[in-house]
């Protein structure tokens, strides 16, 4: 062999405390999360019958009832927007965020079969879990666009905010999934609970109301949720709903993304070693 | 886990002091649900009372590179465990490990298989997850789907695939990971014959190339053939280290029942194995008592016990018979022949006994192995163990004893000869 080659070498010892993050090797095995996507993907659209439109069904078909029952039947107000598109513009960082937070949380145990023979980085499992929902989104945003042109709302820059809103409700859906995917190792209730806390999770969050129906003393809480201020940026930027950017509203919501997404890192990484023994 | 790099070290692996502890009962070997969780928080986690289990303690061994090394034990010794540690899967206990190289783990061959994507997909995926870049992949990828032999199913669904064209297309993406180390456990297991003999082949080439191999297997030939040294791993300590022939011939002779009879303890029959729950083999001269030493000159019994939780159709239960190198002199089922298997081949629940005679004058005299083998044909194997059992022939009595000279071979049949005067 070349005597020149430098060669890596690990150090095996017992965990203690808190662990290095090792972002290190989570980049060399980024290829990994791309692969673990596409196969996520292309196994989802591959046994069913209507493939790809399930991306557009889910939403829409979601809109129509949210709309029968809010929007016609219960007068909900929506910030002088049509109810459906006022609806529907929530809905899609909504469902990208609750199928991330749903997926990420069941990743570990649903591959439990890797994670007991091979070494990989943990982190790439619910990180591509979160990842995956893209695709559905991506299609799905087709549908707002074409929503949009029918109502004729008008388009803005502002629409370019939409990629750092997805980042900040990805790293959110993120730093959660990291808490849930760890607990559901050590206790299975996670999975059961899952279900539960979306559905809850929704109607803390601007989905079928208008944040500003929420009375002026709760507001301080209500913006804790950092998918507040992702689905009323969302409006914003597509609909130019408040007059403003809503800035404080998002300013809560980074900085509790921020606050979830490093206790979560640093929660599985403490963990993540004995995913393999308990998983 | 830190990682820095090393430069003109010729150590591959060094192990210092290793030990992998698992707590029975609560925490570690069963998930549990936070309601029987909260009662151990409120006690501040004080886990006193769990049972402790060292599944490897004091371990140490230092590999070199190139150097090819052969792990032996019996099921539950700690190999796994250890090459579990070593390709990072489970973190140890206590102690600490150095690598050097990037270790590439064969722990259970098409890890993370999809049944839905195709065989060329699945490549892919595999490879990432075992570590490898996709350049690598693509690189490679005629030479992979070459060496499965599935060429003309390689965009099919593997779903579609049987149990043995994934395999070999598993093993082949494995056989193309190109690490400094290599640790593989048991997956030469699978496979067909000719199958298993080009893996070994390509396992020796790798070993060639200088690199580094630690290989747990049961199958001895297989650990003859391709180690030079082995470790043997009882009781989650390593008990020998020595030239492969020589731990070879020491594990088989050694920890294994000496009274002629191996019964199973349930911690050493798989889950898989249900419904059919091994209970003894036992080897004796005809009419004695079970015996590590049976005379070659009367027939020998060969007794295995077991018990059917539910009735199974199609079953043959058999046992291998070896020499201590691990070569096959036999292998004998309870229903070969076809009457028997008409008559006994879809057995009810219940405890059975299926015994063989082995006429007398039939082996020479030396250690045997035997191993035992329940299956359906092409259906499931339900239970193996390879070396379940070994035991002693003396040949006293035997033709050509009255020369006290070594005879060669595994068999000494009393055979008719006539000497005639032309």
């Amino acid at each position: 062999m070349n005597e020149q080659v430098e060669i890596p070498v690990t150090y095996l010892r017992p965990g203690r405390g808190l662990a290095a993050l090792n972002l290190r090797d989570l980049w060399i095995y980024r290829e990994l999360v791309f692969f673990m996507i596409w196969r996520d993907v292309k196994v989802r659209y591959k046994q069913t019958l209507l493939g790809a439109t399930w991306a557009i069904l889910q939403p829409v078909a979601t809109m129509i009832v949210f709309n029968i029952f809010f929007g016609e039947l219960g007068k909900i107000p929506s910030d002088g927007i049509p109810y459906p598109l006022f609806n529907f513009t929530a809905l899609l960082p909504w469902q990208l965020f609750s199928k991330a937070l749903n997926d990420a949380a069941r990743s570990l145990v649903q591959n439990r079969h890797m994670i007991t023979k091979v070494y990989f980085p943990r982190m790439v499992l619910p990180i591509a879990s979160v990842l995956s929902g893209l695709v559905d989104f991506g299609i799905a945003f087709v549908i707002l666009i074409g929503m949009m042109i029918f109502y004729k709302t008008p388009f803005t820059w502002a629409i370019l905010t939409i990629p750092l809103l997805l980042v900040l409700a990805l790293t959110f859906a993120l730093g959660i999934g990291l808490w849930f995917a760890s607990l559901n190792v050590l206790y299975r209730d996670v999975a059961y609970v899952m279900p539960f806390i979306s559905q809850f999770w929704m109607f803390i969050s601007p989905v079928i109301y208008p944040s500003s129906m929420v009375p002026e003393q709760f507001r301080f809480l209500y913006y804790l949720n950092p998918m507040t201020g992702v689905i009323e940026g969302f409006r914003w930027a597509m609909l130019g709903t408040q007059t403003s950017f809503p800035a404080s509203m998002l300013i809560s919501s980074i900085g509790v993304t921020i606050v979830v997404l490093v206790s979560g890192l640093f929660y599985f990484r403490r963990m993540e070693r004995l995913f393999a023994d308990m998983v | 886990m830190s990682g820095s790099t090393s430069k003109n070290s010729d150590i591959a692996i060094r192990v210092e002091d290793i030990g992998k502890m698992y707590r029975l009962g609560s925490s570690v070997l069963a998930y549990q649900t936070l309601r029987e969780s909260l009662p151990g928080w409120l006690k501040r986690q004080s886990s006193e009372k769990d049972e402790i289990l060292w599944a490897l303690r004091h371990v140490h061994f230092e590999v070199k590179r190139g150097e090819v090394i052969g792990i032996i034990g019996k099921n539950g010794a700690g190999k796994s465990t250890l090459l579990k540690i070593l390709a990072r899967v489970t973190e140890p206990s206590e102690g600490y490990a150095e690598i050097h190289g990037r270790v590439g783990s064969l722990l259970e061959v098409g890890t993370g298989f999809h049944p839905e994507l195709t065989g060329r997909e699945n490549i892919f995926l595999n490879g990432a997850i075992l570590g490898m870049r996709r350049a690598e992949i693509t690189a490679k990828l005629d030479e992979i789907i070459d060496f499965s032999e599935v060429e003309k199913f390689i965009d099919t669904p593997i779903k579609r695939y049987s149990s043995g064209m994934q395999m070999r297309l598993a093993f082949s993406v494995a056989a193309h990971l190109e690490p400094e180390i290599l640790v593989v456990d048991e997956v030469l297991a699978v496979g067909d014959a000719d199958f298993q003999r080009k893996c070994l082949g390509k396992m020796q080439d790798v070993s060639q190339q200088g690199r580094t191999v630690l290989f747990v297997s049961h199958n001895m030939s297989a650990i003859l053939r391709l180690t030079t040294e082995t470790l043997v791993v009882d009781h989650g300590k390593i008990i020998m280290r020595a030239p492969t022939e020589q731990a070879v011939d020491y594990y088989l002779s050694q920890g294994h029942a000496e009274e002629g009879i191996k019964q199973w303890t349930p911690d050493e029959i798989p889950d898989a194995a249900a419904p059919f729950r091994p209970i003894s083999i036992s080897v004796r001269n005809t009419g004695s008592a079970p015996s590590d030493s049976v005379r070659s000159i009367d027939p020998i019994d060969i007794e295995i016990a077991y018990e059917l939780e539910e009735s199974v159709k199609g079953l043959r239960v058999g046992f291998y018979l070896m020499n201590t190198r691990g070569e096959y002199i036999s292998t004998s089922f309870d229903t070969d022949d076809p009457a028997k298997f008409e008559s006994m081949g879809t057995r009810e629940k219940g405890i059975y006994l299926s015994r063989c005679t082995l006429p007398a004058d039939l082996l020479n005299e030396g250690r045997f192995v035997l191993g035992v083998n329940a299956s359906s044909y092409r259906i499931r194997r339900y239970f193996q163990d390879e070396q379940a059992l070994t035991f002693h022939v003396d040949a006293s009595g035997a033709p050509g004893t009255h020369w006290a000279e070594q005879r060669l071979g595994p068999l000494r049949p009393r055979l008719e000869w006539s000497i005639e005067k032309e």
